[in-house]
């Protein structure tokens, strides 16, 4: 029930971003999630990609670094308070979301939002718990 | 004005008698009093007293810095510790700092030879000297201020920083001599002109300027700036501190070394040979009336020449040209001495860190900035910016704490620092100096 992130290291310069898009694309890797966080500095691409080995890979080899985490994708309801719902069952436990950031396909009628955590087990266990939709790789890949 | 007529305007023949004098003796007590020169000596198969002319003493083998750091902290003192009296410390390459002592007529000793340099300067009795050198374990703050005393002058002992305090100050007390390092004279002007004071308002006549090496076009900045006369002061605290040598107001062209103290030197940084007069490379220090902590061809590892070409000034002591490099790859960052080897212990202190970095040094508003590139690896790279923040912060604290600079931290890509043939190129200088 984890999807594979993997996580880049850039510079804050024009054009790290499209280097990245590019190499992929040579590689015939599909980005299917995409969110940048950033300081002045610098920033940390994070991928949902749809062949991660082969992404590391490439990355890798033009010299970049480059992590792999678990993290999880859940449905979320395509209504008000859909991603309130879920937020406060985290709150509500104690589990911290690191981060998150929306899938770019939808699964069904519902969105898809991916979630960092710490303690991604049991945030998984908690979700599922509650009826909450957590997705395969294999399933959102698919999408 | 000379302070010590006697002294600086001696013939150079009663000079050389005196100072032969005064090495002799020097070199006895050290000989006796600290074991590692005795150690020396021995290994060089000579004594004390087959020193017989002052060309003798390139028999003498050298002192490094890095023989001070291996008699860290009190080895090199050549009296009992009840004799001394004060301790300072200048940074060293690994970390550990450099110590050196002195007994109370060493301080007094120093003290004549800031008075001396003051007044060369254009200073006189009943000057207020606003003294914006750092004090403590730098021999800059306490070296001005006790030279500044001796002269009969008011000293203002304002330190380093908080520059709008000493704005005020300087409009209100009226001081008439500054001492600081020549950046910091830059950037007390901005300061003012930001704070709507003009320097021309001020009371100021001349400044002395050291602790880092600066340009002639940074003197002329500076004295149109500042509306002052500015002349260049030298030392370092192995050999005294402040009062090594300085430039006369009247020339302006080159540092009168006190040569009634000191037995400067030129050789060859790489066979170690020795130079004449007008030849450039490596500044050695032999001191000849220090107590506690007596320095024997002392390798500055300072680049210049010597100049015995009588001045207009009336001093007959020789001028050494201002300092153009170094032989090592010692940064100066606003006063503090700066090894990239001593960063580079720093970080590897954090075990994320891969020795992959790189040191920038910009002049921004007249203040050295020094950033430190760090290469982000496997180990250090995290997902979360969170964590890339803190050990940014980490590294930042780090090198504040152990060398007492502040550096900004910037994380960059691997194999972003350029190498030439392979080798990382660690320092960046972006300094006009
Ligand atoms: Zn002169």
């Amino acid at each position: 029930m984890k999807v594979q992130q993997i996580s880049v290291f850039l510079e804050n310069k024009s054009g790290r971003l499209a280097e990245v898009a590019s190499i992929l694309a040579d590689a015939d890797v599909n980005i299917r999630a995409l969110a940048l966080a950033d300081t002045s500095d610098f920033g940390v691409l994070r991928l949902i990609v749809n062949d991660t080995v082969k992404a590391e890979k490439v990355l890798k080899s033009r010299g970049f670094s480059v992590g792999k985490t678990d993290v999880v994708a859940a449905e979320v309801e395509d209504r008000p308070g859909g991603l309130y719902k879920i937020l406060s069952l985290l709150g509500r436990s104690g589990l911290n979301v690191e981060y998150m950031y929306a899938f770019v396909q939808q699964s069904q009628k519902n969105a898809v939002m991916i979630f960092r955590f710490d303690n991604i087990d049991e945030a998984v266990k908690l979700l599922l718990h509650n009826g909450v939709k957590v997705l395969s790789g294999q399933e959102l890949y698919a999408l | 004005m000379i302070y010590d007529i006697r002294h600086e305007t001696m013939p150079r023949e009663d000079l050389e008698s005196l100072q032969l004098r005064r090495l002799q003796a020097s070199l006895e007590r050290a000989y006796a009093m600290v074991p590692f020169y005795r150690k020396r000596f021995q290994e060089a198969g000579i004594t004390p007293g087959q020193i017989r002319s002052l060309a003798d003493l390139k028999n003498v083998p050298f002192t490094t810095k890095q023989d001070l750091r291996d008699n860290y902290p009190f080895g090199m003192f050549a009296v009992p510790m009840d004799m001394v009296v004060r301790i300072h410390a200048s940074s060293g390459t690994t970390g550990k700092p450099t110590v050196v002592g002195y007994t109370a007529r060493d301080i007094e000793m120093w003290a004549e030879l800031m008075a001396r340099s003051l007044a060369a300067g254009g200073a006189n009795r009943g000057d207020i000297v606003h003294n914006a050198y750092g004090y403590g374990l730098f021999t800059g703050g306490l070296g001005a201020h006790y030279g500044a005393e001796k002269l009969g002058a008011s000293v203002i002992p304002v330190s380093g920083g908080n520059t709008k305090r000493q704005v005020l100050i300087m409009k209100d007390f009226k001081p008439t001599i500054l001492t600081c390092t020549p950046s910091y004279a830059l950037h007390l002007a901005e300061a003012a002109e930001e704070m709507g004071v003009s320097f021309a308002d001020l009371h100021f006549k001349a400044g002395i300027f050291g602790a880092e090496p600066w340009s002639e076009n940074m003197r002329e900045e500076i004295e149109r700036k500042l509306h002052l006369s500015a002349v260049d002061i030298y030392g370092l605290s192995e050999v005294i501190g402040p009062g090594v040598s300085v430039e006369c107001h009247q020339a302006k062209k080159g540092l009168h070394v006190f040569e009634d103290h000191f037995i400067p030197e030129i050789i060859d940084p790489n066979t170690g040979k020795s130079l004449p007069y007008g030849e450039t490379g490596e500044l050695v220090f032999t001191s000849i009336t220090k107590e506690a902590f007596p320095v024997i061809r002392y390798r500055t590892r300072d680049i210049t020449s010597l100049n015995c070409e009588p001045c207009i000034c009336g001093r007959t002591l020789v001028r050494m040209n201002k300092v153009s490099g170094r032989t090592d790859d010692m940064l100066i960052i606003r006063g503090v001495n700066v090894f990239p080897s001593q960063i580079e212990s720093v970080l590897m202190e954090i075990h994320e860190v891969e020795p992959h970095y790189q040191l920038v040094v910009d002049r921004e508003d007249n203040l050295d900035v020094l950033t430190v590139k760090v290469e982000v690896g496997e180990k250090l790279f995290s997902d979360k910016v969170k964590k890339l923040q803190e050990i940014e912060r980490r590294i930042q604290k780090h090198i504040k704490d152990y060398l007492g600079v502040s550096a900004k931290v910037k994380l960059v890509e691997p194999k972003s620092i350029q190498r030439s043939e392979g080798k990382a190129v660690r320092v960046i200088d972006n300094r006009k100096i």
